[in-house]
């Protein structure tokens, strides 16, 4: 330690955001203060205070995003989102966007595979306009024809510019591969099919289903008081429906193990996706695969796969991995892109680094580096007050608790290193990799036809 | 929701993790989009500034809510200081800063910065070349400590440096060569500049990056890696007082050096307009856009700048936007149209349309849609409500700029970086405030009315 600075605390207003990871193994420090205030109605929302700009940021998730679309309504959670800002209330699109920028209201929607979000940040001064404005947005979106149309006509640009695109092709045909019929399989933003049949009454009836108050989590980070807050929760989210109908989504298996797929596109670099089961958020050895994964290549310009692909051999500028887990299913995935030539021995290594780290582990020195490095970058996260609101809303999605961010560091530091040689004998297995080229790879048997995908 | 034509997200595989010591106009995208500035005018982040006696500049921006730093040097050296035929050296060396020292083994330093909590990356532009670390705040003397290592003591040899050539080329690729829409922009800049070097592509040309040698290496480094040619930017958790010492320990003990003298580049205007087509199979959808050559911050005909970055938040493509709102919402020829200013560099400047048809839609007609637009823009010019909002946002702009404790390193880093002050950035809310209706309209006709400009078309390569 360097005798730099001493001073730990640092005051969020009357809150001490002490960060204690920080520390590493010395002295844990004071709390973050995490607030939750639940409003008059119910509502519930997670609350770090910070008096150092005049703004509020709000980040909030519906659990269930389009993989709980209807079947042939793809798309469907992608669409919706991106039209709740198009008009709502006694205001058309026009008039509403106008308000926005003239207040210089942040307010955005997206759909991901398993939630809906929302992100919404503001000017203390403008708060109660813009708090309107969100209102409306969730609770009375407008779904007129002309914005309908407009939407239609830019989503179905961009999906035909990624029909083409080698990255989004190679990891759609994986996910068809491994999913199969699933609906994880699903493109997030739908087919051309599929968005040309969504209507006004499916874009209702999403918002009266999915976006209900059991499903809503909710995150703030700003210059405002838990008393301040409270009404405004209520004033936003009380008039949304209280539960939603089941998703019916099932678990979801993992097949073409063992695969390689080629696509031919006319490119000079191939895209290349690989990967296999991994292990879900709520599993015991989730922390031991994340340490894991760390050393293998999540640990950007450290990894192994980094370090024999990249830095030794000059193959690719481009190679990870990740976990992916997902509420019906886990995955261990990652990706290199390499010239034609050379994506027969790039493959070759990385599937002799997954099976290194299946057979013999991380040593102590990269456990600990691993853990010195996942537990000092940790606050690195909590960069801006909209950052800090979607970890608030992370840790209430996985159910960590409310004294996470204090206590993180204790689940990375009781990994040990039986821990994670354990997981990789358990997880990795480089026979089964499914893996997807996009390019005009050389050298590359394919052991099936990829699997068709509608663009 | 706004669809703006995005620049740089084709490294995606299953998941947004790109990788990567960053290349380009990144940077200078962000700084064009975000803007910056502040609603209490002439404190936008309150920076704090001394120069070391080596002449290396010192800036720091307190901010206390988390015990984070994040530290940043510049060099004032990027793509177009580089000697002609060696395009690439810039991003090639930038990539080689990472391969160890007299005292840290390659890698090491990549090493070193994630065994202590560290994200760390590097950047280069065409003006500049920029490295950093957010870490933990009591760990900020050691990345001083590396950082002020590789100013001097980098080592460079064969075996490093040809697995990294490598790694460029691939990288060469995966941003260009496999992106028809990248290989058009590469285009467009060599018609759009007759003279001025960014004409010439960052990432280089491939066959000349195949051709740089180690002597041309160490020639750049020994040239432009010194101290009076640098910017130390830190932002976090730490106040000028903290910082003092520190650079003076680790940066000041390095001796300034002449640097080179550099080349005073004037950039002639077009005489005849150019079109660029690129036609290629994998184009699903073709889009079209038009630049003019613009005065920048510090190149030109400065005085317009600020009306310029007024004019683009005007047309920028904004969902009430006069260009969006014609002709995405009330025409329906098109699902994304914009106009927009980058006047952040060292050389010119540049104003730019775009716009992309709907489905089906002819490109060249609606080409000469937003042409006609842009006509009509020359001849009318903005009103005065057009310049009142756009000024509210752009100084609102600066309020959420200082959020983030990385932003505000980034904004007087690449300030700083083109020859602008510490006093110019922050003063930039009451200059944007000063902006008139009129100020506006002199600068459409600086800058559009009678010039000629580079119109780029990205075509589907017609089936036979």
């Amino acid at each position: 330690m360097y005798s730099f600075r001493k001073s730990w605390f640092r005051s969020l207003g009357m809150v001490l955001f002490g960060v204690a990871f920080i520390l590493m193994s010395t002295t844990p420090s004071h709390a973050v203060k995490v607030e939750k205030v639940i409003s008059p109605g119910g509502v519930v929302a997670w609350l770090v205070r910070d008096h150092s700009i005049p703004i509020t940021a709000m980040e909030f998730s519906f659990r269930g995003g389009a993989a709980s679309d209807p079947a042939g309504k793809t798309g469907l959670a992608s669409m919706a989102t991106s039209l709740l800002d198009e008009g709502a209330g006694a205001l058309d699109s026009q008039a509403f966007q106008g308000k926005l920028e003239n207040l210089s209201v942040r307010m955005s929607f997206s759909a991901g595979l398993e939630t809906v979000r929302g992100s919404f940040k503001t000017l203390n001064r403008n708060r109660a306009e813009a708090v309107e404005l969100l209102r409306m947005a969730l609770n009375e979106p407008r779904f007129d024809a002309e914005a309908i149309e407009r939407m239609r006509r830019q989503i179905t640009v961009g999906l035909k510019r990624k029909s083409t695109d080698p990255n989004v092709l190679a990891s759609r045909i994986w996910r068809r591969a491994v999913f199969g019929e699933h609906p994880y399989a699903r493109p997030v933003d739908g087919t051309l099919g599929s968005i040309g049949d969504i209507t006004a009454t499916d874009l209702r009836k999403f918002v009266a289903d999915r976006l209900a108050r059991e499903n809503l989590l909710v995150g703030v980070v700003g210059d405002i008081t838990p008393t301040d807050l409270a009404p405004l929760l209520d004033q936003i989210f009380g008039g949304l429906p209280a539960s939603t109908p089941p998703s019916g989504l099932k678990d979801a298996a993992t097949g073409a193990e063992g695969e390689t797929y080629v696509v031919q596109m006319n490119i000079p670099q191939s895209v290349v996706v690989f990967g296999h089961k991994g292990v879900k958020r709520k599993h015991p050895d989730y922390y031991a695969a994340y340490v894991m994964n760390y050393v293998l290549g999540g640990g950007g310009f450290s990894s192994r796969l980094y370090h024999e692909v990249r830095e030794k051999r000059g193959l690719a500028y481009s190679v990870y991995s990740y976990l992916n887990p997902m509420q019906r299913a886990a995955l261990i995935t990652g990706g290199v892109a390499t010239r034609n030539d050379q994506v027969a021995q790039s493959i070759a290594i990385i599937r002799e680094e997954w099976g290194r780290m299946r057979d013999t582990g991380p040593n102590e020195q990269e456990l600990g580096d691993a853990k010195t490095f996942l537990n000092g970058s940790f606050p690195l996260r909590l960069s801006s007050t909209g950052s800090i609101a979607r970890m608030l809303v992370a840790m209430q999605y996985h159910d960590l608790g409310q004294d996470y961010i204090d206590h993180r560091h204790e689940f990375i530091d009781a990994v040990t290193l039986a821990d994670v040689k354990r997981v990789a004998r358990r997880l990795l297995d480089p026979k089964q990799l499914t893996v997807v080229i996009v390019g005009k790879p050389e050298k590359i048997e394919p052991t099936a036809d990829a699997p068709d995908i509608e663009s | 929701m706004v669809f703006t034509p995005s620049f740089s997200n084709y490294l995606l595989a299953l998941g947004d993790y790109v990788l990567g010591h960053a290349i380009s106009r990144i940077l200078t995208t962000l700084f064009l989009v975000s803007g910056m500035s502040a609603n209490s005018v002439a404190e936008v982040f309150n920076p704090q500034s001394f120069t070391l006696d080596n002449g290396m500049q010192v800036v720091v921006v307190t901010n206390h809510r988390v015990p984070v730093v994040t530290h940043m040097v510049w060099y004032k050296v990027g793509a177009m200081d580089e000697p002609p035929g060696k395009s690439g050296l810039a991003h090639y060396f930038e990539h080689l800063m990472y391969k160890g020292t007299k005292s840290l083994k390659p890698g090491e330093f990549s090493a070193t910065v994630a065994r202590n909590g560290g994200r760390e990356n590097a950047f280069t532009s065409q003006d500049y070349t920029g490295y950093f670390q957010s870490v933990a705040v009591d760990r900020l003397p050691l990345m001083m400590k590396i950082e002020a290592d590789r100013m001097t003591n980098l080592v460079l040899n064969d075996e490093i440096i040809e697995p990294e050539r490598a790694v460029v080329i691939e990288e060469r690729r995966s941003r260009t060569d496999n992106n028809p829409s990248a290989m058009l922009g590469e285009q467009l800049n060599t018609v759009l500049y007759q003279n001025h070097p960014y004409r010439i592509p960052i990432i280089g040309w491939r066959e000349e990056i195949e051709s740089l040698t180690r002597d041309d290496l160490i020639t750049f480094y020994r040239n432009w890696y010194a101290p009076n040619n640098a910017i130390l930017v830190i932002s976090g958790d730490v106040t000028i007082d903290d910082v003092r010492p520190l650079a003076e320990k680790y940066y000041g003990v390095i001796p300034s050096r002449p640097l080179p003298k550099r080349v005073k580049w004037i950039e002639p205007p077009l005489k005849a307009d150019r079109q660029v087509v690129l036609e290629n199979e994998r184009v699903r959808q073709p889009s079209w856009s038009r630049r003019f050559i613009a005065p920048s911050q510090v190149h030109g005909a400065t005085e317009h700048a600020y009306a310029l970055q007024v004019l683009g938040e005007i047309l920028s493509g904004g969902a009430t936007s006069r260009l969006h709102r014609k002709l995405v919402v009330e025409r329906k020829i098109a699902v994304s149209a914009g106009g927009w200013y980058s006047g952040r560099s060292r050389g010119p400047g540049i104003f730019g349309f775009y716009i992309s048809p709907a489905p089906g839609g002819d490109v060249e007609k609606t080409g000469a849609a937003m042409a006609a637009e842009i006509d009509l823009l020359i001849e009318k010019g903005v009103t005065d409500q057009d310049v009142a909002k756009a000024v509210q946002r752009l100084q609102d702009s600066a309020i959420y700029a200082r959020d983030s404790y990385r932003t505000p390193a980034r904004i007087l880093g690449g300030a700083l970086a083109i020859g602008r002050t510490v006093e110019n950035v922050e003063a930039w809310p009451e200059h944007i405030g000063a902006v008139t209706k009129d100020a506006v309209n002199r600068a459409i006709a600086a800058v559009l009315k009678d010039r000629k400009s580079v119109t780029a078309l990205l075509l589907p390569k017609p089936t036979t």
